[in-house]
């Protein structure tokens, strides 16, 4: 199993916003997870992640059968995991090809691979970047400084492909984009489908899921997952809305 | 009437008194020159060491802080003799003009290799010869007046050089100004030098304090920075290679004529108290100065810049770009205070100074302070004091960073963007390099 997350309870400043939260993605898999706002949809990304304002009082998250709760987030990162944010973050005074040869090296250093030299870098970055029709001078700019939010997307896509996760997470990744851009988006996630990565897709909307086509939709409410089904369920819930599970779950 | 408030004399300021009294007589100076210092130094003693009561010394009590003065180190003694033997100037190519102790090597500097457009006289023999117009132009009317450490510096001023830059020349290489502190027991060093930039004339200037070894001296230094009309200099200081003890005083007293451009950039990233100062004052139109620099701290330094640009004329620009990173116990102190006079009308002022706190126990005192007499000017400030972003932290870390090099990343993104203003490539790249070192080492 890719990830398995058993009974997650998790807490901010005493609040709870994940109340036993389970749930697994395989191998090859793309699951969705589908939930009204508020329901603890960025909170479970974020933890899998390894943010650390949140505190797990109960439960666990394996990766590849190998509990990470204790692991900072650039350790799991080269474990074989990727959040791409919602909100991708700006880092002024950082170049773009600086960051991603950094974060390009760090995991293969923390995996005892070779690092990479500029070039062959260099090389790799632009194929990917004209794959998601990324222009050459965005990469020239700092990290996302002066993106709008449409390539701020394709930016998290961009690393995406170059660090070649095992277990992708992606949060929201389909607000603030116009077709185009979602289309060009799902192009890049599915080009990375293979049978051993897996996908966790968080989304508001059905709207993605046509592109990217999800092997099982999870239903999340009040904090853990209450329905789980195939791709109709999403149909259905955009057909009905949320109300039925929101009820339930409360 | 007036309360005179006779102040009890610190055991550093009593050992200045008795070392002012046992040294003039062997400082170099004409007659007119020593009353200039006799002046100077009642000025001292009346004001005595400066101290947080003093407005524009209030972040820096040197009166509390320095609890000992050191002694000069006599040239021709075995310690000075000995480190004239180790000075390598480890310095980047160009030019370089050696002061050890604050006394003028011309066997160390590169005076044979100097185009004639550069000539380079020693302050001693500018003073012994005693020459009034000279003497006059080591301290500028109206700049730093009344400062102690002035005062001090000028009473009690070893050596230093004078430099005349010609008109309309351009060096190949830039032009140092490498003062240099012995090895050996704790010893003071008092230099001023005067550097004349001819009118239309192009100078890089770097001003570096170093050390034979790293250690615990006490340095008073004064640059005079004459720009003529139409020149442009580039002016780089770099305070390193100093002991957690060391205790500097730097003051740049510069003027600028017309059509001039003056950028500066300072790096402080060593001494235990480094105390800047900039007064700085526009004499011409249509003139701009940039004066930019990088404080980075650790342990419990304690580095002040203070700064004084006078608009004293219209139509005149100026910059003021400050960032400084703090860690440990460290104290930063920036204080900037830009003056436009009534009719200096068009003036252009911006000023920014902006910390970064590493860790709970730093310090930054941030003060900009604008004194606008003239009503058609563009002028602002921004001050910052934070510390990392949390944010953009995790986001790095999210994508395999580890946190150190994730704040490294961050922390030289935060300093590049004050080095990019400095012009010299090969200066540039060099105070990048020691930046990232300094944050490396700082792991």
């Amino acid at each position: 199993m890719l990830l398995e997350i058993k009974n997650l309870h998790v807490e901010v400043e005493g609040k709870k916003i994940l109340d036993g939260l389970s749930l697994t993605v395989k191998g090859g898999e793309v699951a969705a997870i589908m939930g009204p706002n508020g329901s603890g949809k960025s909170t479970l990304s974020y933890v899998v992640a390894g943010r650390e304002d949140y505190e797990v009082t109960e439960g666990e998250i394996l990766l590849g059968g190998e509990n990470i709760l204790e692991m900072d987030a650039s350790e799991r990162a080269a474990k074989g995991l990727f959040l791409a944010f919602q909100y991708p973050v700006e880092i002024p005074g950082v170049g773009t090809m600086t960051f991603l040869k950094s974060a390009l090296n760090a995991q293969r250093k923390a995996r005892g691979e070779d690092e990479l030299q500029t070039p062959q870098l260099m090389k790799r970055v632009r194929e990917a970047a004209n794959k998601l029709e990324i222009n050459q001078d965005m990469l020239k700019r700092a990290l996302n400084v002066g993106f709008s939010g449409g390539e701020k997307k394709r930016m998290e896509i961009l690393q995406m492909a170059l660090l070649e996760p095992k277990l992708s997470i992606m949060d929201e990744t389909d607000s603030g984009l116009d077709i185009d851009a979602l289309r060009i988006v799902a192009q890049g996630v599915n080009a990375l489908r293979s049978k051993d990565r897996g996908f966790l897709v968080i989304t508001h909307y059905q709207r993605l899921l046509n592109y990217i086509k999800p092997d099982t939709v999870h239903v999340m409410a009040a904090g853990r997952i209450v329905k789980t089904g195939g791709p109709e369920l999403a149909l259905e819930l955009e057909k009905n809305g949320y109300r039925d599970y929101v009820s339930e779950a409360a | 009437m007036t309360n005179e408030i006779t102040q009890i004399r610190t055991p550093a300021e009593k050992a200045l008194i008795s070392l002012y009294a046992s040294e003039k007589d062997r400082l170099p100076g004409s007659a007119a020159v020593k009353a200039l210092r006799g002046e100077a130094f009642a000025e001292f003693e009346r004001s005595g060491l400066p101290h947080r009561r003093i407005e524009s010394w209030h972040y820096t009590d040197l009166r509390s802080q320095l609890r000992e003065a050191a002694p000069l180190f006599e040239p021709g003694s075995s310690e000075f003799e000995d480190s004239l033997r180790h000075v390598q100037p480890g310095v980047p190519a160009g030019y370089a003009l050696v002061l050890l102790d604050g006394i003028f090597v011309p066997e160390l500097s590169d005076l044979d290799e100097l185009p004639g457009s550069v000539t380079v006289r020693s302050l001693a023999d500018v003073l012994a010869t005693g020459d009034a117009n000279l003497v006059d132009r080591l301290a500028p009317k109206g700049l730093g007046a009344g400062d102690p450490a002035l005062s001090l510096n000028a009473a009690l001023m070893q050596g230093g050089v004078v430099v005349d830059v010609a008109p309309a020349s351009e060096l190949d290489k830039p032009l140092i100004i490498l003062s240099i502190m012995s090895a050996g027991a704790i010893h003071a060093a008092y230099h001023r030098s005067l550097v004349r930039v001819g009118a239309g004339a192009k100078l890089t200037l770097l001003e570096i304090v170093d050390a034979v070894e790293i250690g615990s001296n006490q340095q008073n230094g004064v640059l005079v920075l004459e720009i003529a009309d139409d020149a442009e200099v580039e002016h780089l200081t770099r305070i390193s290679r100093q002991g957690a003890d060391a205790i500097i005083v730097r003051s740049l007293l510069a003027t600028l004529g017309a059509n001039c451009k003056y950028d500066g950039f300072a790096l402080i990233a060593d001494g235990g108290l480094v105390r800047r100062q900039v007064f700085l004052r526009f004499d011409g139109e249509h003139s701009t100065a940039g004066i930019r620099g990088l404080s980075l701290l650790s342990g419990k330094r304690h580095a002040d810049t203070t700064l004084v640009v006078d608009h004293a004329v219209p139509h005149c620009t100026s910059r003021e770009y400050f960032k400084h990173i703090i860690a440990d116990e460290a104290v930063g102190v920036y204080q900037g205070k830009v003056v436009v006079r009534p009719h200096a009308q068009k003036t252009d002022g911006g000023m920014k100074s902006r910390a970064l706190l590493l860790g709970d126990s730093a310090t930054m005192f941030n003060k900009p302070e604008l004194e606008i007499f003239a009503d058609d000017v563009v002028c602002g400030h921004g001050a910052t004091v934070a510390q990392l972003d949390e944010e953009q932290l995790f986001y790095l870390r999210s994508r395999g960073l580890p946190r150190a090099e994730a704040e490294q990343l961050l922390l030289e993104a935060f300093a590049a963007e004050a080095v990019e203003h400095v012009q010299n490539e090969g200066a540039r790249e060099r105070l990048m390099t020691y930046v990232s070192d300094w944050l490396a080492a700082r792991k």
